[in-house]
């Protein structure tokens, strides 16, 4: 080995380190291991998307070519279940009805949630443990407990069979869930921050939005995707609230039961249409996702 | 963190409040009412007392499904967790392969729950279905309409299609936590793999677990759309579960009264579970403050 090629500066010396460090580890992890361990993943993943393989596979094969025997690929494919819920109004407004209530619900829950949350982290006062309980319990709250009373009580206040009353309804699980995350995230947030820009005269609304809430932006994202996801996919209490103004996709698809027995195309079409929006939310934060699961508490 | 205290941020918890009380005070409150009379029509209504209750708890229809209920959502549970830190051990860490992982196994979180329930009943169906196709051909009489055992695997088979991946992305993101020099330093020691497994990665993921175990506890609890969809409870009542036997009895049978009682019954249940969650997860980060 040469002397011109010895590492002059620290970086270099760093570079070096992390590669030799790597080469031992690509070692180390032998390769029969390493292909058992992804042989596992790949069987995993076989084994999520089976099923929606199917659905796919159902929603572009004609009615007759479903009933007809048992094929593993559409042999006639067609794209007739598509064209019929893109074109018919009381199908696609079931998608529109949807995201607009989870829409309202995701901006109404994480405006009324910073504030607490940030409450819920950098104060206490009287009796904030078990306000923080009685939160939590709210996210186990069974929907079906609701269900009934939630009926009368958006019936009488006149908001029943609009988007408001969803994205209202499920404030009552996704506000303390957004808390929940928010409040973990925050508490990561060293409180010298706060101190010292009050010192440098922030009042307090311009200190919030102008310098916590960019601190945290990552974790609002993922408190908006998991918000999202609560919304988007609960759908026992969306359909006790609407009846046909503001009729999530979930009782629209509940036409596919007709007298002739299910129409399996449809049915599939529209399941797989529900999935879409899902995975575009995913492919957002999939950089963000892991920390957020853990609510912001690793 | 040493917190302030500060009673004025209660101004700041307000608009939460009054939000959640709204969606949570007045219908609990409703349902108490409903509880303790037996409703005949808007006017009519005769104060009962606890009657609903003691009728509900001898109930043998509830008691099953209470004991039907546990039995699964320990069944999930004891199924998911070791499997979900399995997926996250294995999950690659690195380039578009987590990526790709990280999209895909968070899939099935994102679809609706009924539609959960209509994709598992076309999976399964005898004749369109390639799972049940599939068992019937190869000599299995596979009909979750009419063998229970069948449709209690397919519910399983079913959650753990759903659930697994949260439980999975909570562990990866606590194998994430861990710095390298954890593992450098065991690799020192030339510690194995189950002494890492063990005394580095699992006290890291005990954290997200409780997590993980109290959010699967009490979804698995509420558990409605998916058998509703795939089985309708049946065959008999073998899949009922107890949100759908309350739905049944709020909304098709009217049955104010005891579905209110039942009502209760249920949540102070759930409230309990949470209450002992609670208690473990606010010890646990007292100790992490103790020891940090």
């Amino acid at each position: 080995m040469s002397t011109s090629s010895l590492p002059k500066t620290p970086e270099e010396v760093r570079q070096r380190a992390a590669v030799a460090d790597n080469r031992r580890r690509q070692k180390a992890r032998s390769a029969p291991r390493q292909w058992r361990r992804r042989g596992l993943m790949f069987a995993y993943i076989v084994f999520v998307l089976l099923p929606v393989y199917w659905l796919l596979n159902m929603s572009f094969q004609s009615n007759n070519e479903i009933l007809g025997g048992l094929t593993l690929w559409p042999e006639n494919f067609t794209v007739e279940h598509y064209a019929k819920i893109l074109t018919n109004s009381s199908w696609y407004m079931g998608y529109i009805n949807s995201i607009t209530y989870v829409l309202m619900n995701m901006m109404i829950s994480i405006v009324v949630a910073l504030p607490a949350a940030y409450a819920f982290s950098r104060y206490q006062f009287i009796g904030d443990k078990h306000l923080f309980f009685w939160l939590l319990t709210n996210l186990m709250a069974p929907p079906a407990v609701f269900l009934l009373p939630y009926f009368q009580l958006y019936y009488t206040v006149g908001l029943f069979d609009t988007h408001v009353a969803v994205a209202l309804a499920h404030c009552l699980f996704n506000i303390p869930l957004a808390v929940w995350i928010l409040e973990g995230f925050m508490s990561g947030v060293p409180k010298e921050i706060d101190e010292t820009a009050f010192i440098d005269g922030y009042s307090f609304p311009r200190f919030f939005v102008k310098i916590f809430i960019p601190m945290i932006s990552s974790g609002i994202g993922v408190t908006l995707f998991f918000l999202f996801m609560f919304s988007w996919v609960e759908l026992l209490l969306a359909s006790t609230l609407t009846s046909t103004g503001a009729q999530p996709i979930a009782s629209v698809m509940t036409q596919t039961k007709g007298a002739s027995g299910i129409d399996w195309g449809t049915l599939a079409a529209a399941g797989t249409l529900t999935i879409l929006p899902g995975i575009v939310v995913v492919y957002f934060v999939r950089n963000h996702i892991a920390k957020g699961f853990a609510l912001g508490r690793t | 963190m040493n917190k302030v205290y500060n009673n004025r941020a209660w101004w700041l918890i307000l608009p939460m409040l009054l939000l959640v009380a709204f969606s949570a005070v007045i219908p609990l409150m409703t349902v108490v009412n409903y509880s303790v009379q037996d409703v005949f029509d808007a006017n009519t209504r005769f104060f009962t007392g606890t009657e609903w209750f003691k009728e509900m708890l001898n109930d043998p229809a509830l008691q099953a499904a209470v004991l039907r209920q546990f039995a699964f959502s320990l069944t999930i549970l004891a199924i998911e967790v070791p499997l979900g830190i399995g997926i996250a051990l294995i999950m690659p860490k690195k380039g578009w392969r987590a990526s790709a992982a990280l999209i895909l196994v968070t899939m099935p979180l994102l679809i609706p729950w009924n539609v959960v329930g209509s994709i598992w009943q076309i999976f399964t169906r005898g004749d369109i279905g390639l799972m049940g196709w599939s068992l019937r051909e190869l000599g299995y009489s596979y009909n979750i309409t009419s063998n229970p055992v069948d449709a209690w695997a397919t519910i399983i088979l079913m959650d753990v299609w759903h659930w697994t991946s949260l439980i999975a992305l909570l562990c990866y993101s606590g194998l994430r936590s861990i710095p390298d020099a954890y593992y450098q330093a065991a690799r020192i020691d030339r510690a194995s793999k189950w002494a890492v497994f063990r005394y580095i990665q699992l006290p890291k993921l005990t954290n997200v677990l409780v997590i993980g175990v109290l959010l699967r506890f009490m979804h698995s609890f509420m558990i409605y759309a998916e058998p509703f969809v795939l089985t309708g409870g049946g065959p008999g009542s073998s899949t009922t579960f107890l949100s759908q036997s309350l739905t049944t009895m709020a909304i098709g049978q009217q049955d104010l009264g005891p579905s209110a009682a039942f009502s209760l019954i249920y949540f102070l249940i759930i409230l309990l579970v949470t209450w002992v969650f609670y208690t473990a997860i606010m010890n646990m980060q007292k100790d992490n403050n103790k020891g940090a």
